[in-house]
């Protein structure tokens, strides 16, 4: 469950104060944030997961008041109960893409289990690259392999930043249907952050962002 | 998956700057480490040999070379002296014993030294088996003789004038081994020892040479009265005879390659300070390179001070990758400069543990590698995540 309250934001005392619309989401649903660029949709998404601090208002993941969470406990609450996706796939490149999948369980102390790895890079079609370096893998592969590190440590939320932007009509339909299929099956709660139109209609469950309706209040 | 399997990879993802690091870091350690052990080598050898020579008589000539001639037995004599002259000097009050030396000849490279007991007794050398020389031409060996040239009991050999080389060969007169030393880690191990009378013989000396004109190499001297290094001198300033200092002449070499050393070092120390700064600049610029990875781990749950650690692990294995390969291309180094000593001088170097020195110098360079890797790092603590992954 995720609900927030009166939430506001500003990067620096001189900067102008963004407020955000009131967001609850049941556990196991999913929720889309539609907005275009400079609607603060990056910045929500930190706030929700707690990189950035709200001014004012309140984050309430899974009923953790997320303001009294710090340092320590904050990362490993965001370590174990958040998986992310970005807009564009970054790895840890040193590692193979099997090695990058055991980071989250390594991160938060946790036992880390190369079989469901392989079988989550199986399930989404690149298991064949689980051996190898992530730039060795096409976009879409990458973000199909970034998908599997979001999801592998079972997080009861999974937050993904513009996760089909970089991808064609095509690649959108099957990434995007992996992340729900996947997300379904750890039950995890799934926040799509875009400005891509072509997801608006998959999701009965969206709030539109704009500059005015997020600064103005 | 664990921190160090993550350092390991991350400096292997960068071969060109993880090798530079470490080959920069290797020649700075390796050759201070080198100069470390080759000045104890010197000193220990010079150290051993000198035992308590207070002086050395001889021919008037280099004070240096008489001492390095005499008592180390590696430059060739400054001339000859009359053994009644010597005498006078031996019997002086001051002086408590005199080891008269007398020699010209090599066999296969290592010098016949004509001499008395006390010159073995001296250098505590203890026969490994046979006796000591009684008569003209029955000699003892020292340990390396017997084991580079072959010489056992028995053993016969002739001569060859000379200090090296053996084109002139005293083929009338054969030489027998009546006993071998055992290793003294001394100047011992590589003569040969006979009676001052078998040296005079196998020049052609014969009876009819009158006492007072007998000539030896040089005398050994220990003195009772330390007046003995004031005196001396005067007593025989009209012969042509002098006396010198084993431990001032050998401070005196010592200084005037440890101006070299200096500079060596100085350069090795420059070597060590670049491959540190290659350090820091390897982990700095990692830094940036791998901005958005640490702000990823930190979203997967790693704690800054995690990633400043791994920062530091990462500087940790190089310093300590480069500080061993140092060590190890000192000891190689070292090998091969103690065959070359061998070749060259017939003394043993060996002993390649690690010096006190080198524990000091091993900590430092792996510390110091820690601190060039520790200040970037600082600024891993400092990284602004949410800013970061929106910025890519």
């Amino acid at each position: 469950m995720i609900a927030t309250q009166q939430m506001a934001f500003r990067y620096g005392p001189d900067q102008v104060e963004m407020h955000f619309p009131d967001l609850t989401c049941p556990d196991g649903e999913q929720l889309l944030l539609l907005g275009d660029s400079g609607s603060g949709k990056t910045t929500l998404l930190h706030l929700l997961c707690g990189l950035l601090r709200p001014t004012q208002g309140t984050i309430h993941i899974n009923g953790q008041d997320l303001s009294q969470l710090n340092g320590r406990t904050l990362d490993r609450f965001r370590g174990s109960q958040m998986g992310m996706v970005f807009q564009k796939a970054h790895f840890v490149q040193s590692l193979t893409v099997l090695e990058n999948l055991a980071l989250p369980h390594f991160l938060t102390g946790q036992q880390a289990s190369s079989e469901r790895a392989q079988a989550l890079l199986d399930n989404l079609g690149v298991g064949h690259k689980a051996h190898n370096r992530p730039q060795e893998l096409s976009v879409g592969e990458q973000q199909r392999a970034s998908i599997a590190r979001a999801l592998i440590h079972r997080p009861s939320i999974v937050l993904a930043d513009e996760p089909t932007s970089a991808l064609d009509d095509r690649s959108t339909l099957a990434v995007m249907d992996l992340l729900e299929q996947q997300a379904a099956e750890v039950g995890a709660t799934l926040i799509i952050v875009t400005h891509d139109q072509r997801l608006k209609d998959r999701y009965s469950r969206r709030v539109e962002l704009n500059p005015l309706a997020t600064t103005a209040r | 998956m664990n921190w160090f399997y993550i350092a390991w990879r991350n400096l292997g993802a960068k071969k060109l700057q993880t090798s530079l690091s470490l080959i920069l870091l290797a020649f700075g350690v390796g050759m201070v480490s080198l100069l470390m052990l080759s000045e104890k080598q010197l000193r220990d050898t010079f150290d051993r040999n000198i035992q308590d020579i207070d002086l050395v008589l001889g021919a008037k000539g280099s004070p240096l070379q008489l001492i390095l001639a005499n008592v180390y037995h590696i430059d060739a004599p400054t001339g000859n002296i009359r053994l009644a002259d010597a005498e006078k000097v031996m019997r002086h009050p001051y002086i408590a014993e005199g080891i008269p030396l007398a020699y010209g000849d090599n066999y296969r490279g290592f010098r016949i030294v004509g001499s008395t007991p006390a010159y073995p007794a001296h250098y505590h050398a203890e026969l490994a088996e046979g006796t000591l020389w009684e008569l003209p031409f029955e000699v003892v060996v020292g340990s390396k003789v017997a084991e580079e040239a072959g010489l056992g009991l028995g053993d016969t050999f002739f001569s060859a004038h000379g200090l090296q080389d053996e084109t002139d060969v005293h083929t009338d007169k054969t030489f027998v081994v009546k006993g071998v030393l055992q290793e003294s880690r001394s100047v011992m191990d590589q003569l040969i020892l006979c009676n001052i009378e078998t040296i005079w013989q196998v020049h052609g000396d014969d009876e009819t040479v009158a006492d007072a004109d007998r000539e030896i190499t040089a005398v050994l001297l220990k003195k009772r009265n330390p007046l003995a290094v004031l005196t001396i001198p005067n007593t025989i300033r009209d012969t042509n005879m002098q006396v010198a200092l084993p431990s001032i002449e050998i401070n005196r070499l010592t200084q005037n390659f440890g101006i070299g050393m200096t500079t060596l070092r100085t350069i090795a120390l420059l070597i060590m300070f670049l491959s540190f700064a290659s350090i820091f600049i390897s982990v700095y610029d990692s830094l940036l390179a791998r901005r958005y990875e640490l702000a990823l781990m930190r979203t997967m749950g790693a704690s800054p001070v995690g990633l400043y650690l791994l920062l530091l692990l990462e500087g940790g294995l190089l310093s300590l990758g480069g500080t061993l390969l140092g060590l190890a291309i000192s000891r190689g180094g070292m090998v091969i400069l103690a065959q070359m000593v061998e070749d060259k001088f017939r003394y043993d170097w060996e002993s390649l543990g690690l010096l006190p020195m080198e524990w000091a110098l091993a900590a430092m360079a792996i510390f110091v590698g820690l601190i060039a890797a520790a200040i970037p790092g600082i600024s891993a603590l400092r990284i602004d995540i949410s800013r970061t992954l929106s910025d890519s």
